[in-house]
């Protein structure tokens, strides 16, 4: 069983990308994207950073190459302007400027993409006369819909600040397992159908079971088990599990074995 | 062939929608004319007439033919995809369908898929590097499913050092989505080519460029 294993590790670019962080950040925020506080928003991000190494996620090398870039920015901002001029003979320019650009580019390309998922909505109505669709199935990583992971992320980071707690010796714990954790979500949403997230991480007072709870949410929502949907832009986030017609479908392969008496 | 129990002639409007019912898959335009030409010619007499007809004729019938359909409401309607004309259900009608044919899947493209097809479906032909500068990330896996699954396709290779791959949507892209033409994308002109764009057509030249160079070798 995939779980147990010590090295399991939820990779994380079937999820999203630095730039992703970033427009969150800046969302979440609500500060403007032309005019970004790079010093509040750099320690923003190493924040989340530090926390997906806790959670020891596979951080792409992309979300270290933007670190760099960050700080590169908000050193160059703390030069005086023509010192900055003398560097690079160019017209005085912005140091954020290349940033912000590939931001809004990529914030116009995120629209595009909702704007097809709206088509693709569409067409799940709509049959023609041969009625074939392009099949989907098979992709389990292919589905966070509506809590993004860094929303997730936050509800964790939340929960871990609520936690004053008796650290030290828990690092070297072997108590808590990803597998288990998937049990016990598995066996609460029975009950109760629906959770909030935060409630999930309720009278649990360790660092390590927490991140074992957050990463077993993860791998269920990867797996297409679950649902993490979210009530609005930075809203409470609840889990729900999937239709059962579709998780049997989709499944058949399943690496998890708990699997079989789901929901 | 020369005989006909046939008293009345079909109009061009009852002609489309026959075929369009009939057909497997969605007819472009000009197969629809060829048949017709097949048909004129093949059964002569007053049939010749259909022999004649012009490809916006047969646009305007197909235009006739759904504003028919949608306004007697009998849970048809006609759509353009690829450039292509094919019947199908009233969306509105879809949820049903989908319990007869019981295609209850709803698994859906995640967010990262759509926007690594958004930016092929804008860009293409375009780099894998080119759509990693807009995505920040890796995009390698995905590409790769979004092949598999034919969304995706690779064009040609490039003529950069290394001659890296060009990628492109596919017919079955269009089909998915429900569009006719790319063109078809909102602001399809802004997002083609981005702020970055004059730098980089020197590096890779658009299709049409690209054509002439391969005609002049």
């Amino acid at each position: 069983m995939d779980l147990i294993k010590d090295d399991y590790k939820v990779s994380l670019d079937v999820f999203e990308g630095p730039l992703d962080l970033l427009l969150y950040l800046i969302k979440k925020d609500e500060v403007d994207i032309y005019d970004i506080p790079i010093g509040r928003i750099t320690d923003q991000y190493m924040e989340y950073l530090q926390l997906m190494k806790v959670l020891d996620l596979n951080i792409a090398g992309d979300f270290i190459v933007m670190s760099a870039t960050l700080m590169l920015i908000k050193s160059r901002m703390l030069l005086p302007a023509e010192e900055r001029r003398d560097e690079s003979e160019e017209e005085e320019e912005d140091p954020r400027w290349d940033l912000v650009r590939q931001l809004v580019e990529y914030k116009k390309f995120k629209d595009a993409a909702d704007y097809l998922e709206a088509l693709e909505m569409h067409m799940e109505n709509v049959f023609g006369r041969e009625s074939e669709h392009v099949e989907l199935g098979d992709s389990p990583e292919m589905d966070i819909r509506d809590a993004s992971i860094f929303d997730l992320i936050s509800a964790l980071n939340d929960a871990l600040g609520r936690v004053q707690e008796e650290e030290l010796q828990e690092i070297f714990s072997e108590e808590y397992t990803v597998s288990q954790k998937v049990t016990y979500i598995i066996e609460n949403l029975k009950i109760a159908k629906r959770l909030n997230i935060t409630d999930l991480f309720a009278g649990m007072h360790s660092r390590m079971e927490m991140v074992c709870t957050f990463l077993a949410v993860l791998e269920l929502i990867k797996l297409n088990r679950i649902a993490a949907v979210q009530e609005g832009h930075f809203g409470q986030i609840m889990v729900e599990p999937r239709k059962p017609e579709l998780s049997a479908e989709v499944e058949s392969e399943a690496p998890v074995q708990v699997d079989q008496e789901l929901f | 062939m020369s005989e006909s129990t046939i008293d009345v002639l079909p109009e061009l409007k009852q002609i489309v929608g026959a075929m369009l019912f009939a057909a497997k898959e969605p007819l472009s335009i000009k197969r629809i004319r060829k048949a017709m030409i097949e048909t004129g010619s093949g059964f002569g007499g007053p049939y010749e007439q259909y022999a004649k007809v012009t490809e916006s004729q047969i646009e305007g019938a197909l235009e006739l033919f759904q504003e028919d359909l949608l306004k007697a409401k009998v849970g048809l309607d006609v759509a353009l995809v690829g450039g292509a004309y094919r019947l199908q259900n009233d969306a509105v009608c879809g949820p049903f369908v989908r319990a007869l044919l019981e295609k209850n899947q709803t698994v859906r493209l995640s967010k990262p898929a759509l926007e690594t097809l958004a930016i092929v479906a804008y860009r293409q032909p375009c780099l894998r590097s080119e759509i990693e500068e807009v995505r920040g990330v890796s995009v390698d896996a995905i590409l790769r499913k979004l092949m598999d699954m034919q969304l995706v396709r690779v064009v040609r290779r490039s003529e950069l050092p290394g001659r890296p791959w060009l990628f492109g949507t596919t017919q079955r892209f269009l089909e998915h989505f429900g569009i006719n033409s790319i063109d078809d994308l909102p602001g399809s002109q802004e997002l083609k080519r981005g702020i970055t764009g004059d730098e980089k057509k020197v590096a890779t030249p658009t299709f049409p460029e690209m054509e002439k160079e391969l005609e002049i070798q």
